[in-house]
């Protein structure tokens, strides 16, 4: 929307922001971007690719370790979300900063410096008067409890417009919302455009990007890989830009052997905290002695569904188990952890909250091996003989990092974290062993002693689920990937014949039936 | 111009990543020592006498005599006992603040066998019935707040803080009701001639029972804790209720539960209180004692055999603190800020274990 644009000079541009973690990962490592008044910018990159640090940089969140922010053509320094303010930038988060016992108005004027009288009438006018110019709908005087997802959001919206920015921020708006509301949220905010504000919207959907956008950056590794405008770019392109090159990686993949359905997920759907679907009509087998992939952008359904499996979540469909020994089928639906054992189901979980979940941070080694054996065997006392050696065992085995068997977990790092939980899940010798992110945060060689864990279980004929989000490792790792995208199955392809710009695409694939989020249409 | 200054803070609080274990002790012992020299010195602005008289003075009050060890030991004793009480719970995270009350109602179950069958029961019976009496009501008043926070995830802190003052209201109730003479609101010593229901004195000392009875409770209690799948349970549950369900437990199986043994204990606490010291029943039974084993709980890191030291300390410090307001002709206030400043500096030496501090370093020129 070239001529659109009202000034030659970029609302916002940054040069060579370099933010690094740690003095180790390269968050942001030279980014160069900018954005006009009057046009929208969409961030497109896979998890971890840098978009939300780069977006606290730009809202004085984080301070960078080099580079120049220039708001208007000139140099700006901002060291806290305030300061940010100051030079008309708002960031509307994805986790709303709302007071829910306020209403909406007391909500948008809390923590304005302002020197006069306070006078909420004056500011409940003030805010209609915004939500009418931008189409914005919205009860000033209601209360925040009472509001639903999307109404809180308009609520974030109209409290940085308020404070008067010109230069707004989302970060995954859409997320969050249903298509209607979704393509609400795209009226209006076409609307500011058109009135001069600069927009950056960061959100992992190509067909948004493709709908709302003016232009887009996409990151991958921290790095910008490339500015294209929207009208001139495809779907295709896009996907290739984000996943990058192929990388070829070193793991050795067996054939798959006697391969049977071992666990049968039929019409499985299940519903968030919000009351929105997060998983719909999923389909699909598990094999013994094949490693299953799931892939999809983050929050696509994969923690609820590895949680549906375990029995962790309220679900509706058909689980079934066929058990490898008796032939027999059994449903492991409404089933708790403890019924689904009593089942004589030998499931394992290897849960992507690792200290929050699968272990206890603030416990010793011995004791987080014991959580899932100590209630074996009579009496009331417990015995710690089994865990301690099986604690000695798994340290020696998979080269645990530590002081002693006695250490508690959260001394240990991520690394040697991990490898206890996925020691302790495998040395239950599971029929069915499921991981969610098994490798996140694991340097390479702890990466491949996991691999290489996998692999045996799925040579001694488990059926292995992993859900990962680098793509390079599903497809060197996996036999077959199922690839969800907000909470459909969009595909399950061979990994050894797929590649990644096909599984990008089917990750950022729009499957709603509805086809109510297609916004050019 | 992008280099900008930022001034480095100059304090950094820094958290420990791991401290050993005699540097611990050493940051409390220096801790206690500071708190003598502050109360000390406020001691000595309020009163003008000597520092070291007045400490001389809170010994005293504590090892004295042979009686003053004794009450002081049956202070610990009980003190202990409702920290034993409370301690599963908050290890737990389940904040039971309503210690007070739930001794305060196994007190007045021991007390209302006493009045009702002290006549007609013959006493090793009556004994058993008294036990069992305040093991139950205990455990029911801390069984309500359990049912209400497991099942409908109310509030438990809030919840176990009112029972405590409908506790202290049927007490008030009950104390006007049997009281001696008529409307004088005292039940005086209950069976004051058949010593009917009274703890059996053991080896001619008044409180030696009382404190054997906590001392094995103490065992019991630690045993459970750290080497019985209950007491681990009751640890997953209170360090990540999601790995509870994680692992297939029912929190709200074992939030009830506990909390019965938590109720029950402190029953037992009434009990003693009614039937091995006071032998009478009044509002201000429990003392306090519900919320001072909180922090003895708490500073003990809910350890049952630390408790034993922290118990000690501050019945310890309140006995002296007391020692010193009557010697020195002060109100009952004095103790409680003796109280209060020690406290403050023991809690406060927590931190410094859990974070040290660091100044900047100084900038060259």
């Amino acid at each position: 929307m070239a001529e659109n644009q009202r000034s030659e000079v970029p609302a916002i541009r940054l040069k060579g922001i370099t933010k690094a973690f740690a003095g180790k990962v390269v968050a942001n490592d030279n980014i160069d971007l900018s954005v006009y008044h009057g046009q929208i910018l969409s961030i497109l990159g896979e998890n971890g690719s840098g978009k939300t640090t780069l977006m606290n940089v730009i809202s004085g969140i984080y301070f960078p370790d080099h580079g120049h922010i220039y708001v208007d053509g000139e140099e700006v320094v901002m060291r806290s979300p305030k300061d940010a303010l100051r030079h008309n930038i708002g960031m509307i988060h994805q986790h709303f900063k709302l007071v829910d016992v306020f209403s909406a108005t007391e909500n948008i004027i809390l923590g304005l410096e302002d020197k006069s009288r306070y006078d909420l009438k004056q500011c409940v006018k003030q805010v209609k008067e915004i939500a009418n110019q931008y189409g914005f709908e919205i009860d000033p005087e209601r209360k925040i409890y009472d509001m639903s997802v999307s109404e809180k959001q308009t609520v974030e919206i109209i409290k940085v417009l308020y404070r008067g920015a010109d230069i707004l921020i989302l970060d995954e708006p859409t997320a969050v919302l249903t298509p209607q509301e979704t393509e609400k949220l795209f009226g209006v905010l076409r609307k500011m455009r058109d009135e001069g504000k600069a927009i950056i919207i960061i959100t992992h959907k190509l067909h948004e990007v493709l709908s709302l956008s003016d232009k887009v950056t996409v990151l991958c590794k921290g790095k910008n890989v490339g500015t294209v405008v929207t009208a001139q770019t495809n779907e295709e392109e896009l996907t290739e830009l984000m996943v990058g090159k192929k990388v070829i990686l070193n793991i050795d993949r067996s054939e798959p052997k006697n391969v049977q359905p071992r666990l049968i997920v039929k019409n499985l759907n299940c519903k968030g905290v919000e009351g929105v679907d997060v998983l719909k009509d999923i389909n699909f087998t598990i094999n013994s002695g094949e490693i299953l992939g799931i892939a999809g952008i983050a929050g696509s359904g994969q923690k609820e569904l590895l949680e549906s499996i375990a029995g962790l979540q309220k679900c509706e469909g058909e689980i079934i188990f066929m058990d490898p020994e008796s032939g027999e089928e059994k449903d492991l639906r409404k089933k708790t952890p403890l019924q689904i054992r009593d089942l004589g189901v030998s499931l394992s979980f290897v849960p992507e909250d690792r200290l929050g979940m699968g272990l206890v941070g603030n416990m010793n080694i011995v004791d987080n091996i014991m959580l899932r054996s100590y209630n074996k065997g009579k009496g009331v006392f417990l015995n710690r003989t089994e865990s301690s050696e099986l604690a000695e065992k798994i340290i020696k085995d998979l080269e645990v990092v530590t002081p002693g068997k006695t250490t508690p977990i959260r001394r240990l790092s991520g690394g040697n974290v991990q490898k206890v939980l996925v020691g302790r899940e495998i040395a239950e010798s599971p029929t069915v062993l499921m991981t969610a992110y098994p490798v996140r945060g694991l340097d390479i060689n702890s990466s491949y002693m996991i691999y290489n864990l996998l692999n045996n279980q799925k040579e001694s004929g488990t059926a292995v689920v992993f859900v990962g989000e680098d793509l390079d490792v599903l497809i060197a790792l996996c036999d077959r990937i199922l690839v969800l995208s907000s909470g459909h199955v969009s595909g399950i392809v061979d990994a050894r014949k797929t590649s990644k710009a096909e599984i990008g695409l089917l990750m950022t694939q729009n499957t709603n039936k509805d086809g109510a989020s297609d916004g050019r249409a | 111009m992008a280099e900008h200054k930022i001034k480095e803070p100059l304090i950094h609080i820094v958290k420990r990543n791991r401290i050993p274990m005699w540097k611990t002790w050493l940051i409390r012992l220096s801790a206690i020592l500071v708190a003598l020299v502050v109360s000390g010195l406020v001691g000595f602005l309020l009163t003008r006498s000597n520092p070291i008289r007045i400490y001389a003075v809170m010994i005293d009050g504590s090892f004295g005599t042979e009686r003053r060890i004794w009450g002081m030991l049956q202070n610990l004793a009980m003190l202990l006992c409702v920290s034993l009480a409370v301690t599963p719970a908050f290890k737990m995270r389940f904040w039971n603040i309503g210690a007070e009350g739930q001794v305060l109602m196994g007190g007045l179950a021991s007390a209302a066998c006493m009045i009702l069958f002290g006549n007609s029961l013959p006493n090793g019976i009556l004994i058993l019935v008294m036990i069992i009496a305040s093991i139950a009501a205990g455990a029911i008043w801390a069984f309500v707040p359990a049912i209400f926070r497991s099942f409908w995830n109310t509030n438990e802190t809030l919840f176990t803080l009112m029972m405590n003052y409908i506790a202290i209201q049927i007490v008030s109730f009950f104390s006007y009701k049997w009281s001696v003479p008529k409307g004088s609101g005292n039940v005086g010593i209950i069976n004051r001639d058949t010593h009917a229901g009274w703890l059996p004195v053991v080896g001619g000392k008044s409180y030696l029972l009382n404190i054997l009875i906590v001392l094995g409770l103490t065992i019991i209690m630690h045993v459970y804790l750290w080497y019985s799948k209950h007491g681990y349970e009751i640890s997953v549950v209170g360090e990540s209720e999601n790995t509870a369900r994680y692992i297939g437990l029912s929190v709200r199986k074992v939030i009830l539960r506990t909390m019965l043994i938590s109720g029950a204990i402190s029953g037992i606490a009434g009990w003693l209180l009614v039937a091995g010291t006071d032998h009478t029943i009044s509002r201000n039974t429990a003392a306090g004692r519900g919320f001072t084993a909180i922090m003895v709980a708490w500073l003990a890191k809910f350890n049952p055999l630390t408790m034993i030291l922290t118990s000690f300390l501050l019945a310890f410090f309140e006995k002296g603190a007391v020692e010193i307001s009557t010697k020195f002709g002060l109100n009952e206030s004095f103790s409680d800020i003796i109280t209060g400043i020690i406290i403050f500096f023991i809690i406060g030496s927590e931190f410094f274990i859990q974070y040290s501090i660091k100044f900047r370093e100084k900038e060259e020129k």
